[in-house]
């Protein structure tokens, strides 16, 4: 480490809009969708999982304007239980899923390795075109009369009993795996051979690993999900009864077969959040993750005890007790390498230079959330405690605090980190802070409520509930316009400052790693030249005691005082800092 | 408007419950709050341009990754035992546990007590007794709860589940389906009752729909009629024979199967047994059976499980001659036999000898019969209709 | 052998580099890569049905046994062969693909694809034999356990109940007296059979085309394929396809006796 070398800021200080870039080559349409560039691709998905958010989030929205009331005024059951589906399906496996690594680690991960594309650019492509496909035939089935057995699928309703579009909307969430698998086969390749040169696996930053961890879960698990979905198909077009009691077959190998990809997937949805937050944490605080190798090592640690847990989603189907208690341990364990990184943040904030810029909020409000959320698992890890909790109100609070708080909040985060990367334009800084503190408000609001509901035992998917409970879910939807409106702000000054943004510059946040070191946004290739990575990740404390205070006295808005001081170190010769001091 | 915090806590399991929650609670609270504040405190002392110390900032301590390893490891560990415990209460009735038999269906509850007091969607029990409740589905995965209780089953199809409770405390407690099944899964419910003893008994007198109209027969005497008007008695002996085995006391013991397989003749394996005949043949009766499979629409669920509890009820007797008189109310039947429509045969189950002449004309009569239609087309097509 | 046939070429001005890689060593490493982690996400694919398949195999040994019958042995075993062979002449293919032999190349790339239809050929006959036994699971299926001639009346043999004494503790039914419902379980076990053949049989069609889109860039001298790495790509599918084939093959045809 001490032989550590420096990143370089390497970049012309004349950047401007006339040079060409991802954005600007071309305008046509027939360029954007036959693209095979990362970045492009990422755009796309970008724009196709918002519109997903958004659907979903519409769907939320009904749903918790329906249960103020206890007797439900506005929908019939039927109407109401296709809205929790629709809004089940369209964000676990069209928005969570794919949010982050097709998005920003399609975007990033190449940028970060120093790589002028990912491994397989025409397979990325056709990842795009499936998840759309897919999209479109699970949004057709949701208007052509919808779907309504939960995003769970269990058999024997969705194979037999339902009346509804399961097929169709089985085959899009099945046609959308193909583009999971088709991005973690990529990111996998990628990974592992187009590193730049001298960037070593301990020289990558955390995203990488995360995403690397989340690749592997995705290929190893979605493929699993696919086919027994697949199997759902068939039981309903073909009458292959492998799940039906009926003919034979066993409802609970259904149920073992879908919670061996979904609870990883649940890892799919939060690592590369971690990843994200990582990367936050580190930049705004000025200073090297604390315990890198723990913290890379843990999420590999996740994807691997992620996929033995899966158990503890069935601990009242009568699953045999011994079976149980191994899951329940298990359980315990996957605990212990989220805690690590948790911690390991909080070390590396100690003694940093902490900047409360709108990622550095949204990163905080991730690790409150994610605490909470990940603390609450234990009550459904525990045996006894899950019998009374499972399927209930606290399983919602739970995972939307692990899915919502953490991913969600991961997302917007990193969204806002590479938002200047991406566009080359600055959001507006102080509309984002407001936003970061209206969701975390809201979110609180709309979901502490229901872990209360959830104890007292309020089951989830209920259309009609106790009138005793209308208190905390008027309260919970109250919460949820709070958060709606969270969510809605950025949506408005993203798409605001695409026009009137400042100026960003190539590196607003002062950040080390490689995807700041190319222009905003980057070139075609990314790189007029392949970085050579002699430094090691998170280099942010060979900065000098002056150049920090520089960093502070500049905000990001001011996209002009940030390149003149990127200008004056290039011209100077001297990038930001000197050699590590250990 | 109120605000409950807490349900209602009414079974043996509710205080052990929250007082696992309590634990849970606190733990939860304490790293959460541990977690915000050393955040937020670090961060506001060392935001940007604070003069505070930052020498000697450290990277990585070997010492301090395995302290925040090993506690949270540690502390889950406790809470993993500590909940283990009362789960494997939950998955063990006690011996004296009563049965009560409860059929999911969409979308309501059918509940069937032994002493043949059926309920709908209600559920009246006495405080102070254990109650052990063998759920099963009809159509899709149900979901048995009693919030007040602290307990929960899946109701399957095609397969029991147990679980048991005392309740506590009197009162009206929520009774839901918690595995979504359906359009009106929300509406899948109903209340449980606990009364006092005496009120139960007074309940049980002048209140349940059965006890007001006419005389109830239990659980058991329902089977036997079942066992009698399906010939099941026919094969099913007092003896092992060529063609059937006995079922006097097999109950809780353990058999072996044509596969090899032992197992343990409980309610799920009988139930097979009457379901599906050829997937349980036992060592010793060759490769195939006589037995008819019984499917849903011969013999519904509740059928079955009275013929179970008939079966549980030789078992209990096995070995003892016994008169041909209506058993007792309740009082299980014995171990008797009724081959053919009111001849009876009292047998022993030890004297290994009794009449042989009377079974063989048992076949001839009636089972015979049966046995000769289901061969009378030995190609028989079974089309499955979904 | 990639590394052989990469510095044969000049870096950076070999036409077939792609313009992500920096040079062929990356290129041809990172397909290498890529094919085994897909052929990773076919292995779990695969193995949920594998899965539900030993399950209920365990569970229901004799109806498996006695269901597999139906199965017809030649037909599978002749299929395994061919199969077999078509896994030998891909292999062939590959080599003349590295050794840049192009005549040679679509030669047996042509026996392959040939034979991978022969494959499906006799695949066809087999499932065409079970929708007229209606062994093919749905409304229309039905199973009958096979009864030895003669079964009309057997009701006659049954022998008369009598008590069980050390004696008769041998006697045993006719074989041929009950025909027994075994519908439910033989109708799972030709779900299972018609699912993992018939995803077997799909992955067959997908590498036809492959290869066959091979055969005719090599016959148009589509530049793509002087490089052999296509070629080597498509070999690996290839054998996978042929090794689920060897797996499934002893499952279903070859099932022994409880």
């Amino acid at each position: 480490m001490s032989a550590a070398a420096l990143p370089p800021t390497g970049i012309p200080a004349s950047t401007g809009a006339q040079e060409p870039n991802y954005l600007n080559w071309s305008y046509t349409v027939k360029d954007w969708l036959l693209t095979i560039d990362h970045k492009r691709i990422a755009v796309l998905y970008l724009v196709s999982i918002s519109i997903m958010f958004l659907l979903g989030g519409f769907a939320a929205m009904v749903l918790r304007l329906e249960l103020t009331s206890p007797h439900g005024q506005l929908l019939t059951s039927e109407v109401y239980n296709k809205m929790f589906t629709m809004h089940g399906v369209l964000m676990v496996f069209f928005f969570l899923v794919p949010s982050i690594p097709a998005t920003l680690g399609n975007f990033v991960i190449p940028l970060m390795i120093g790589a002028k594309d990912l491994a397989f650019p025409r397979l990325n492509l056709l990842s795009w075109y499936l998840y759309t496909i897919g999209g479109l035939l699970a949004l057709t089935a949701m208007v052509t009369g919808g779907v309504d057995t939960g995003w769970t699928f269990y058999t024997p309703y969705s194979s037999v009993y339902s009346n509804s579009n399961v097929s169709l909307t089985v085959i899009g969430i099945f046609i959308a795996g193909f583009s999971s698998i088709l991005t973690g086969i990529n990111f996998i390749v990628t990974i592992h051979k187009m590193r730049a040169p001298g960037l070593t696996w301990f020289r990558l930053p955390l995203f990488i690993w995360a995403h690397y961890a989340t690749s592997v879960i995705i290929v190893l698990g979605t493929p699993v999900v696919a086919i027994t979905l697949a199997l759902v198909v068939a039981e309903r077009m073909l009458h292959l009864g492998i799940f039906n009691p009926a003919l034979g077959g066993d409802p609970i190998l259904f149920q073992h077969m879908f919670w061996f990809y979904s609870h990883p997937a649940v890892y799919i949805m939060i690592l590369p959040s971690l990843g994200i937050v990582s990367e936050i944490i580190a930049c705004f605080s000025r200073k090297r993750i604390f315990g890198y190798s723990f913290v890379a090592f843990s999420s590999i640690a996740i994807a691997v005890f992620g996929f033995l847990v899966w158990g503890h989603h069935m601990f009242v189907t009568g699953q045999s007790m011994y079976t149980s208690m191994v899951f329940s341990a298990l359980s315990f364990i996957v605990a212990v390498p989220s805690a690590i990184k948790v911690f390991n943040w909080m070390a590396t904030i100690y003694k940093g230079q902490v900047w409360f810029a709108a990622p550095m909020l949204y990163a905080m409000g991730f690790i409150g959330l994610f605490t909470v959320g990940g603390l609450t698992g234990l009550y459904l890890a525990s045996l006894a405690m899950d019998v009374h909790l499972n399927m209930t109100y606290f399983v919602v609070a739970h995972f939307h605090f692990v899915m919502v708080g953490g991913a969600t909040l991961g997302y917007l985060g990193g969204l806002h980190f590479w938002w200047p990367k991406i566009t080359g334009r600055m959001y507006p800084e102080g509309w984002a802070k407001l936003a970061a503190g209206i969701s975390f408000i809201g979110f609180n609001l709309t979901f502490l409520p229901q872990f209360v509901v959830g104890y007292l035992g309020m089951p989830r998917r209920y259309h009609y509930y106790p009138a005793e409970f209308q208190v905390w879910h008027v309260m919970s939807s109250a919460g949820a316009s709070v958060l709606a409106i969270g969510y809605g702000i950025p949506v408005i000054y993203f798409l605001w400052s695409l026009k009137y943004g400042a100026k960003a510059g190539n590196n607003p946040w002062g950040a080390v790693g490689l995807e700041w070191t190319t222009t905003s946004p980057p070139p075609m290739e990314n790189f007029h030249e392949i970085p050579v990575v002699t430094w090691e990740a998170y280099a942010y404390e060979d900065e000098s005691e002056e150049q920090a205070q520089k960093d502070r006295e500049d905000m990001p808005g001011a996209g002009a005082a940030v390149r003149q001081e990127a200008a004056r170190d290039t011209e100077e010769g001297h990038p930001q800092g000197h050699p590590a001091a250990e | 408007m109120n605000f409950p915090f807490l349900p209602e806590r009414a079974s043996t399991f509710s205080n052990q419950i929250d007082a696992l929650g309590v634990v849970l609670t606190v733990l939860t609270i304490f790293f959460s709050a541990l977690v915000m504040s050393l955040m937020l405190f670090f961060a506001i002392r060392y935001r940007r341009g604070s003069k505070v110390s930052r020498s000697k900032p450290q990277h990585h301590n070997i010492a301090l990754e395995l302290t925040w390893s090993v506690i949270p490891l540690v502390l889950g560990l406790t809470v993993f035992v500590m909940a283990m415990i009362p789960f494997t209460q939950i998955y063990n009735p006690p011996a004296n546990a009563e049965e009560i038999f409860v059929i999911g269906k969409r979308w309501m509850w059918h509940l069937e007590h032994t002493n043949g007091i059926r309920e709908n969607n209600e559920l009246h029990v006495p405080t102070g007794r254990p109650f052990k409740l063998t759920i099963i589905s009809q159509d899709v995965i149900h979901g048995f709860y009693v919030p007040a209780f602290r307990i929960k089953r899946d109701a399957l199809p095609g397969r029991y589940n147990t679980v048991w409770f005392e309740a506590t405390r009197p009162g009206k407690y929520h009774l839901f389906c918690t595995e979504y099944c359906g359009t009106n899964h929300s509406q899948m419910g109903g209340w449980v009752y606990v009364m006092t003893p005496a009120n139960y008994s007074q309940w049980l007198k002048t209140g349940s729909q059965g006890a007001l109209t006419q005389k109830v027969e239990t659980v058991a005497e329902q089977g036997r009629e079942l066992f009698t008007t399906l010939a099941c008695s026919n094969c099913h002996v007092n003896q092992d024979t060529v063609r059937a085995p006995t079922l006097n006391g097999i109950y809780g013991h353990p058999r072996k199967l044509l596969s090899g397989k032992i197992v343990n003749a409980d309610d799920e394996y009988l139930r097979n047994a009457i379901r599906k005949p050829e997937d349980n043949l036992l060592e010793g009766y060759g490769q195939v059976t006589t037995m008819p499979a019984y499917k849903e629409d011969q013999l519904t669920e509740e059928q079955i499980h009275n013929l179970i509890v008939y079966i549980k009820t030789l078992g209990s007797t096995s070995g003892s001659p016994v008169a041909n008189k209506t058993a007792p109310r309740t009082t299980a039947p014995a171990a008797t036999v009724q081959p053919v429509g009111g001849t009876t045969i009292l047998t022993n189950g030890t004297t290994p000898m009794a009449t042989p002449g009377q079974p063989s004309t048992a076949v001839d009569s009636k089972s015979g019969a049966q046995t000769t239609s289901a061969l009378s087309a030995p190609t028989r097509n079974i089309g499955s209709t979904p | 052998m990639s590394v052989e046939v990469a510095e044969t070429h000049e870096h950076y001005h070999d036409p077939h580099l792609q313009h992500q890689f920096q040079d062929m060593d990356q290129q041809n490493e990172s397909y290498v890569v890529g094919m085994w982690t897909f052929l990773v996400t076919e292995i779990m694919f695969f193995g949920a049905l594998f899965l539900a398949y030993t399950i209920y195999r365990r569970e229901n040994p004799a109806v498996f046994f006695e269901v597999h019958h139906h199965l017809d042995v030649f037909k599978g075993a002749t299929n395994t062969m061919v199969l077999l062979t078509s896994s030998l002449t891909m292999a062939m293919a590959v080599y003349y693909a590295q050794m840049k032999h192009r005549q040679k190349q679509m030669i047996f790339l042509g026996i392959t694809i040939l034979f991978s239809f022969c494959f499906l050929i006799i695949k066809g006959f087999e499932w065409k034999q079970k929708f007229d036994e209606h062994h093919v699971p749905g409304p229309s299926f039905s199973y009958t356990l096979e009864v030895p001639e003669g079964a009309h009346g057997v009701a006659a043999k049954i022998p008369p109940v009598t008590p069980r004494s050390a004696a008769d503790m041998r006697v045993e039914f006719p074989k041929d007296t009950v025909v027994l419902d075994y519908s439910s379980k033989a109708q799972l076990f030709f779900a299972l059979y018609f699912a993992m053949t018939g995803l077997h049989a799909f992955h067959v069609v997908i590498g036809i085309l492959v290869m066959g889109t091979l055969f005719f860039m090599l016959m148009f001298k589509h530049p793509s394929v002087d490089y052999y790495m296509p070629v080597e790509m498509a070999g690996l599918y290839w054998h996978f396809v042929d090794i689920v084939w060897i797996f499934l093959f002893p499952l279903y045809y070859l099932i022994p006796g409880p």
